[in-house]
C-alpha cells in the first residue's frame, strides 16, 4: 500500500466555456445516459512488449480503457458504445479521428489517447471530443510508475466526469469496509480494502477478533475502526501503509461509532459507560478527550458537518432513536427527524447541504437523506435490513449494506454492499470477494 | 366428541378476545399518557406515532414470548444447578421482567455463595436495529442486570459488562421468535 506520485500535466488548457459543449445533467438520475465512445488507447509494439513484460497484460491500452468504460458505465450518466462498432482504429484515432465516422455510430463523446513506456514509467495521454461540434473538449497526460496503471485508468474517467458533468469525480477513491464470512451466528469479521471498482481488494486483518465500523480520515491515509481485541471494545486507530495500530485514548470500557473530524485532527466517538452512552472527542495531537453529551440516553453514530462547526448524531432521549445536531462544543442540541419510524446513523454530505439516514418504519429499513434542517427528506430506497451509508466524496452517490432475510433454519443470509444515486436511480451491487458490510468511502486519492 | 370441538373453537375465540383487549389496553395507556402532555410538541407527536407503531409492530402472543419477549428455555444454559445463565429483554428495552428478576435473583444468590467467582454480563440485541446503537443497547442491557444482580449484594468489582450489540445471535433465524430470544443478557464465569 506504498503512497504512488502520478504527475500530471496540463497539455493544453482550454477553457471553452463560451461554446458550451455537451453537458450531462447529473440531477436527472440515468433516464438518458450519453453515449460515448472509448477508443482504446493506442500503444507503439515497443511498449506494448515492456509492458507485458512488467504488468502481464497484453495491452495496456485496451485495458486502461476497459476500467474508464466500466467506471463511466457504472455512473448511470454515461453509456459507453460497444467497440465492435468503431470504424476508426485507436491509431488514427489517436492522431486526429474522424468525427463522421463516430457520428455515424452515435457517439456523442470520444476518449482517444495513448500509452507509452519510457524511462520505466508509464505515460498516457488522453484527449475529449465533442462529436457534434467537432471539437477537442480537454486534453491531459499522466506519468506514473507502470503497477499504477489502474488509477490512470480511474484519473482518466474522473477528469472526463469532471468536464462533462461540472462535478469532481470518485472513481480514483477506494472503499474500506468489514469483510464477512461464516455461519451468521458466528461470523469471522475483517478489514478489507479495494479499489472502489472492487480491483486491489486486501484484507488489512487477520479475523482473530472481530471488527467493525472501518472510517477514513480526510487524507484517506488513517482508518478509525472498533476492534474487540482482547475481548475489550475499543476504538482504534490504523495505519494504513505502516499497518501501526493503536487504541484510541484511555477509557474504562467500551469505545464504538468512531469517525473523523473533517480536518482530521480528531476522533469523535462513542463511551458506553453504566448504560448511558455520550460522545466524546479526542485529539489526536495532545490526546486531550472532551466530553461532548452528557445525558442518560444512547447517544452514537456523531457525525461532523464538513465545516466543522456541527455535528449530526442519533440519540434515544425522545424514547426512541432519532436524529439531533449540535454544535461541535456540544450546545444548542437540536431534533431534526420527525417523521414517521426511527432515524439512524445520520453521515453529513461532503457538501454540507444533506444528511444521510438509516430509517426504520413499519419493519422496513430505508437509506434516506434530509436537509440539514430536517426538511426535504427523501427515500432513496427501501430493503428487509440495510443501513450505514457512506458518501462518495463528490456526494453524488451512497454506499450502504444490505443483509437478506434468512428462513426459519437461519439459512440464506448474506451481507452485500450496495451504492445509489442521490437521485435514487442507479442501484448497484457493489461486487467483494466475500459478504461485506459497514463501507467507508475514501476521499479522491488524487487531487 | 363434538362438544370437545365446541369448547375448543370457544376456548380459542376467548383467547383472542383476550388478545384483543390486551391490544386495546395498551393503545389506551399509550393514548393517555401523550394526553398528559399538555403542550403538544411535534416531538412528542413524532414520540406517539413511533408507540402507535410498535403496539401495531408487536408480534402476536406464542407459546415462548410474552408480548415480543422471549420466555421459553431453548437456548437457556446454566450458571448452577436451578441458575439460568440468561435474561430477556422486549424490543428497544432493557427493563427486567418479572421473570428476568427471578433468574438474576438466583444468580446473584449463587453468586453470593461462590464469592470467588466473578462474571461477565454479555449484552446483545437483535439484528433489527443498526449497528451502532445496538451496541450500546447491549451495554444497557448488560448493565440492567448488573445493577439488578449489585441490588442483591453482588460487588460491583465482581462483574463486568461486555456489549456484543447484534454481532453475536444465538438463533440465526429472520422471525419475531428469533429476535426475541437474541434480545439478552447472558452471565458468564469471568474465572
Amino acid at each position: 500500500m506504498k503512497k504512488k506520485f502520478i504527475t500530471l500535466i496540463l497539455l493544453i488548457a482550454i477553457p471553452i466555456k463560451a461554446f458550451a459543449l455537451i453537458e450531462v445533467d447529473i440531477t436527472r438520475g440515468n433516464l438518458n445516459p450519453l453515449p460515448l465512445a472509448v477508443s482504446p488507447l493506442s500503444i507503439d509494439e515497443e511498449s506494448r512488449k515492456s509492458f507485458e513484460k512488467t504488468l502481464k497484460k497484453q495491452n495496456i491500452g485496451s485495458e486502461i480503457s476497459t476500467i474508464v468504460e466500466n467506471n463511466l458505465r457504472t455512473s448511470g450518466l454515461f453509456n459507453p458504445i460497444s467497440r465492435d462498432a468503431f470504424l476508426q482504429a485507436p491509431e488514427i484515432a489517436n492522431l486526429k479521428p474522424r468525427f463522421e465516422d463516430w457520428n455515424l455510430i452515435k457517439a456523442q463523446a470520444l476518449i482517444t489517447g495513448k500509452v507509452t513506456y519510457i524511462n520505466e514509467k508509464l505515460r498516457v495521454e488522453f484527449r475529449l471530443w465533442d462529436i457534434l461540434a467537432a471539437k477537442e473538449m480537454m486534453a491531459l497526460a499522466f506519468t506514473t510508475v507502470p503497477n499504477n496503471w489502474r488509477r490512470v485508468g480511474h484519473i482518466i474517467s474522473d477528469k472526463v466526469y469532471e468536464r462533462l458533468t461540472g462535478e469532481k469525480g470518485y472513481f480514483d477513491t477506494r472503499i474500506i469496509y468489514v469483510a464477512e464470512e461464516g455461519p451468521k451466528i458466528q461470523r469471522k469479521k475483517r478489514l478489507a480494502i479495494m479499489d472502489q471498482d472492487g480491483a486491489n481488494n486486501k484484507f488489512l486483518t487477520l479475523g482473530n477478533e472481530l471488527v467493525l465500523t472501518p472510517r477514513f480520515n480526510p487524507t484517506s491515509q488513517m482508518v478509525t475502526y472498533l476492534s474487540y481485541f482482547k475481548n475489550l471494545p475499543r476504538v482504534y486507530l490504523l495505519d494504513i501503509e505502516t499497518g501501526t495500530q493503536e487504541v484510541v485514548g484511555d477509557f474504562p470500557g467500551m469505545t464504538f461509532a468512531p469517525r473523523f473530524s473533517p480536518d482530521g485532527k480528531k476522533i469523535i466517538m462513542s463511551f458506553a459507560k453504566d448504560g448511558k452512552s455520550d460522545i466524546y472527542t479526542m485529539d489526536l495531537e495532545n490526546r486531550l478527550v472532551e466530553k461532548i453529551t452528557n445525558h442518560p440516553s444512547i447517544d452514537t453514530s456523531p457525525s461532523y458537518s464538513p465545516n466543522g462547526k456541527f455535528i449530526a448524531f442519533n440519540s434515544d432521549r425522545s424514547g426512541y432513536q432519532q436524529i439531533y445536531i449540535m454544535k461541535s462544543d456540544g450546545s444548542n442540541v437540536k431534533r431534526i427527524s420527525f417523521g414517521n419510524g426511527i432515524y439512524g446513523t445520520p453521515v453529513w454530505s461532503p457538501r454540507g447541504d444533506l444528511i444521510a439516514f438509516t430509517k426504520l418504519h413499519k419493519g422496513k429499513f430505508y437509506i434516506g437523506v434530509m436537509r440539514t434542517d430536517g426538511k426535504g427528506e427523501r427515500l432513496l430506497t427501501e430493503n428487509y435490513y440495510q443501513e450505514a451509508p457512506s458518501w462518495s466524496p463528490n456526494g453524488r452517490v451512497l454506499i450502504f449494506y444490505r443483509e437478506t432475510k434468512t428462513n426459519a433454519k437461519g439459512e440464506g443470509f448474506s451481507a452485500k454492499l450496495w451504492s445509489i444515486d442521490l437521485t435514487g436511480y442507479n442501484e448497484r451491487l457493489v461486487v467483494t470477494p466475500t459478504d461485506a458490510s459497514d463501507p467507508s468511502w475514501s476521499s479522491l486519492l488524487s487531487n | 366428541m363434538i362438544l370437545s370441538k365446541i369448547f375448543k373453537n370457544g376456548f380459542l375465540i376467548l383467547l383472542a378476545c383476550l388478545v384483543l383487549t390486551a391490544c386495546a389496553t395498551k393503545k389506551e395507556v399509550t393514548k393517555d399518557v401523550t394526553k398528559e402532555v399538555t403542550e403538544v410538541t411535534k416531538e412528542a407527536e413524532a414520540t406517539k406515532e413511533n408507540e402507535k407503531e410498535k403496539v401495531t409492530a408487536a408480534p402476536k402472543i406464542s407459546g415462548q414470548m410474552q408480548g415480543d419477549t422471549y420466555i421459553g428455555t431453548d437456548t437457556v444454559k446454566y450458571l448452577a444447578d436451578g441458575v439460568p445463565d440468561r435474561v430477556f429483554f422486549a424490543t428497544n428495552e432493557s427493563i427486567l421482567t418479572t421473570a428476568s428478576r427471578e433468574t438474576l435473583r438466583a444468580q446473584a444468590a449463587w453468586l453470593r455463595k461462590n464469592s470467588s467467582i466473578n462474571v461477565i454480563i454479555e449484552g446483545h440485541a437483535d439484528e433489527r436495529g443498526t449497528r451502532e446503537y445496538n451496541l450500546a443497547l447491549g451495554e444497557r442491557r448488560a448493565n440492567s442486570a448488573k445493577d439488578y444482580l449489585m441490588t442483591y449484594g453482588v460487588s460491583s468489582d465482581r462483574i463486568s459488562v461486555l456489549s456484543y450489540g447484534k454481532e453475536r445471535p444465538v438463533d440465526g433465524g429472520s422471525s419475531p421468535l428469533a429476535w426475541s430470544k437474541n434480545r439478552r443478557s447472558v452471565t458468564v464465569k469471568a474465572n
